[in-house]
């Protein structure tokens, strides 16, 4: 969850599709997180239109869509409620979907291509020590099944 | 009407809280008001930004202070 006092709110969704690249954004959204890049939530929850996570991602000061192909159920699924993410979509970086084997090596290029592709490395990280809150700490260790 | 304010006790939360009261009494609205503070019961709504405001059992705002008129709005147009 985020900080509630000094904003910067960054929210970050995987399409989790069934295919490789699919599993491949899920793992990449799950590494972003554990980095403290971005707090993970549930793109089935704002699917579902539950109020907690379409408000949530409402709410947040940015919001993050990793897809693995154009298809681009993730994105979509956000703008249905109003809210326009900053996509990321893997077929368009390289991958080939049914392609693509889902190894360490091919999660790490997509991860350092997308910290390094520009505005987002203004990480949560600081906030999630410091949050005022303490909800993104909650959220980084039920994510992480504590 | 049952409303929720979810919050871990930042500064926003506290702010919530008092505009939630205020329009309540100005409004002579019939209201049970509550704080969570527990993260656990925060997340089971879904919620990842706070504070966020839940009238029987639904999310109206998070992750933000809605205005007074729409504080207002949320609770007469139960």
């Amino acid at each position: 969850m985020s900080d509630c006092c000094e904003g910067g709110t960054k929210l970050i969704y995987s399409c989790a599709g069934s295919a490789d690249v699919g599993e491949i954004a899920d793992r990449v959204v799950r590494r972003l997180r554990d980095e403290g890049y971005a707090i993970m939530t549930c793109l089935a929850g704002v699917g579902a239109g539950l109020s907690g996570f379409v408000q949530s991602a409402i709410g947040a000061d940015e919001n993050i869509t990793i897809d693995g192909c154009s298809t681009a159920c993730a994105r979509k699924s956000l703008e249905r409620i109003g809210v326009n993410p900053k996509s990321y979509i893997l077929t368009a970086m390289g991958l080939e979907k049914h392609e693509t084997p889902v190894t360490e090596k091919v999660i790490d290029e997509i991860f350092e291509k997308i910290i390094n592709s520009g505005g987002f490395l203004a990480a949560t990280i600081t906030t999630l020590t410091n949050s005022c809150c303490g909800v993104q700490i909650l959220n980084k260790k039920m994510n992480k099944g504590d | 009407m049952k409303i929720e304010i979810l919050g871990i006790g930042c500064a926003k939360c506290h702010k919530l809280e008092e505009m939630v009261r205020d329009v309540v009494t100005k409004e002579d609205i019939n209201a049970e008001i509550s704080k969570v503070q527990d993260f656990k019961k925060i997340m089971s709504y879904g919620v990842m930004t706070t504070p966020a405001l839940v009238i029987d059992g639904e999310v109206k705002a998070a992750g933000k202070i809605p205005s007074l008129e729409e504080i207002k709005k949320m609770f007469l147009g139960k």
